[in-house]
């Protein structure tokens, strides 16, 4: 009796001798719905695509003067801060988070900027980069309270919310500062708002098409955050960390770091986007619907675009998509001539559906 | 024995409140050696290998690696000092990619400027990796590399844990229940890829419930009980219900009397 272990352990498995030596392979995946399941599961920037260019033929042959490059600019130049404003949403939603502060983040930055240079005669530059500065210590500061208070981030951020849009009321008065002022004085405040113009005929006045620098702003980011979360190790971390927390720390993932760059980065874009906001409305106002309507309008196009409520699935690029799907069903719309409020129906419904496939697309793991 | 334990413990404390999870506890791991540590549930097995691996800071008590004395506030630190562990959990992300689960939180940049500035993954690389490490263990036949974890089967999880903590340990691979979510083939491939590592003279810590594969595998066996180490025994020495006793309470090994 003195080792009966490699005996025992050879006596039950002795009944493998002749059984087939292949061990657990990966097979195809047969049926084409499978297949399709398999397809988004890796490509999850596709449906947005897929329903954006449906939009885009409807809208084409729906209406005769929907593919025109005048139209498509203007799209363009309505989803700018949206778009930007997406860029914050999509990196904290892909943590698992959600952040409710993004519309009062950009507001509050925007108005400092403004006030900065009017009220304290700071030059414009200096004051867009303190404006930056703070957005960021604002979004630091909902990553702190997530990461190490260990709060849930839609409380954080339903409490920063309220807090920085009142701050933003209380510091700057609820004072407008005029377009001819800032135009006047301060024209770095507004330069996102110049544009280049394509196709212009020099005969005639006010022809071709006008791009703001806001568009090609908005693009550019998503484009860099693009290749930040697909090509970078911090943005593989980013992912890691929504999909699994407890996983991602074991796997040496500093966690808690990782969300408060989360947090302060999207509190940056945020106030860039306060900065194109003074652009593209030319004034500096507290009140501005941004505040309030940001947060909505953001997380739709993260939503719409694909992204994982659950974090760690999803990319930006669909993000930029569902902000797309917004813009052209809003101009197409109005193009036909429906009731303005058929845009949030089916906006309403779109959202429902994203969220829909999202869930089928999981299920692909199992 | 003249040797010196590779990784040494004493006195270690973990308490949860009113529960101690660890009382005292002693650990010593011998170079080159598999260690199997074996403990009914709730003995506090998951805690010393926690504290050993850095996922939990004990309240009291000393570590040495080979020698010197250390502390890991956290998993990164003790991978850094040369300890992998896989948890039973498993620690992936299953949304990405087996290449990027091998390399989470230490992931190679390419060479050169686009490295330097723009820090790209260097992905071919990484994947090569990935691939050739898995095909060593002989666990699976990989189509795709880039598939998500998630749509592997557990087995397969399983493997590219192991291969993962086998490809990086270089002082210690820490194995919690390595087998327990396997087939019989797929265990067989895993004991032996544990005695591949051990050749490499890397010692192994394994918890496992599986006492075939524990008297099987191990040079040492680690039984605890009662949130501290019991006794240390040979397998040639004892039975496996022998083992079962002593982990249990239901006899004490020689010499060796019980903390009331």
């Amino acid at each position: 009796m003195s080792n009966d272990a490699k005996t025992v352990s050879e006596a039950y498995e002795s009944g493998l001798t002749g059984a087939s030596e292949r061990v657990a392979e990966f097979h195809e995946k047969d049926s084409p719905l499978k297949r399709l399941q398999h397809w988004l599961h890796t490509t999850p920037s596709a449906v947005p695509m897929i329903v954006l260019l449906l939009a885009l033929l409807f809208f084409g042959f729906a209406t005769s003067n929907f593919f025109k490059a005048g139209t498509l600019s203007t799209i363009l130049q309505q989803i700018a801060i949206v778009g930007i404003l997406g860029c914050a949403q999509t990196l904290v939603v892909l943590t698992a988070g959600i952040d409710l502060s993004v519309g009062a983040i950009a507001v509050f930055s925007s108005v400092l900027m403004g006030q900065f240079t009017f009220r304290y005669g700071i030059p414009a530059p200096l004051s867009i980069i303190l404006g930056l500065g703070l957005g960021t210590l604002m979004g630091a500061m909902n990553g702190f309270l997530i990461a190490r208070i260990k709060l849930p981030p839609f409380i954080v951020t339903l409490g920063t919310w309220q807090i920085l849009l009142a701050a933003n009321f209380i510091y700057s008065a609820n004072e407008t500062i005029r377009s001819s002022d800032i135009e006047a004085q301060a024209p770095a405040l507004r330069f996102w708002g110049n544009d280049i113009v394509f196709f212009a005929d020099a005969a005639v006045k006010n022809s071709g098409v006008k791009v703001l620098y806001a568009v090609f702003l908005m693009i550019v980011l998503v484009a860099v955050m693009a290749y930040v979360l697909r090509h970078t190790a911090w943005g593989r971390h980013v992912y890691a960390t929504g999909d699994d927390p407890q996983a991602a720390a074991l796997a040496g993932v500093p966690t808690g770091r990782v969300l408060i760059q989360v947090y302060a980065l999207a509190g940056l874009f945020c106030a860039i986007a306060g900065w194109v906001m003074i652009g593209r409305f030319g004034s500096v106002s507290p009140t501005a619907s941004t505040g309030q309507l940001g947060n909505i309008q953001s997380i739709t196009a993260v939503v719409i675009g694909g992204i994982s409520l659950f974090g760690g699935r999803g990319s930006i690029i669909g993000m930029f998509f569902g902000a797309l799907i917004v813009g052209v069903f809003e101009m197409g719309l109005r193009l036909i001539g429906t009731d303005p409020q058929w845009t949030f129906f089916l906006i309403g419904v779109l959202i429902i559906l994203a969220v829909a496939v999202d869930q089928w697309i999981r299920k692909a793991s199992a | 024995m003249t040797t010196e334990p590779i990784l040494k413990a004493r006195g270690l404390v973990k308490r949860y409140g009113k529960v101690t999870a660890l009382d005292e506890c002693d650990f010593d791991l011998m170079p080159g050696e598999i260690l199997a540590v074996i403990g009914d549930n709730g003995a506090g097995k998951s805690s010393l290998i926690k504290a050993i691996s850095g996922a939990i800071l004990p309240d009291d008590g000393k570590i040495w690696l080979e020698g010197r004395d250390v502390i890991f506030r956290n998993p990164i630190e003790a991978r850094e000092a040369g300890i992998e562990t896989v948890y039973q959990t498993l620690a992936m992300s299953p949304a990405l990619s087996i290449a990027d689960n091998m390399f989470m939180g230490r992931e190679l940049r390419k060479p050169g400027f686009i490295g330097k500035y723009f820090r790209k993954l260097d992905r071919p690389a990484m994947e090569k990796f990935a691939r050739e490490k898995l095909n060593e263990l002989g666990l699976m036949t990989i189509q795709n590399i880039n598939q998500a974890v998630e749509t592997l089967s557990g087995g397969q999880r399983q493997g590219v844990a192991v291969a993962r903590a086998a490809a990086f340990g270089s002082k210690v691979v820490i194995l919690d229940e390595p087998t327990a979510a396997l087939g019989v083939k797929e265990s067989r491939r895993v004991l032996e890829l544990i005695r591949d590592v051990r050749k490499r003279g890397i010692p192994i810590i394994l918890i496992s419930h599986n006492m075939p594969h524990v008297f099987e595998i191990a040079d040492r066996i680690h039984i605890h009980r009662l949130g501290r180490r019991l006794c240390v025994i040979r397998p040639q020495d004892y039975t496996m219900s022998d083992a079962v006793a002593f982990m249990t309470g239901a006899k004490l090994p020689e010499g060796v009397t019980e903390a009331a």
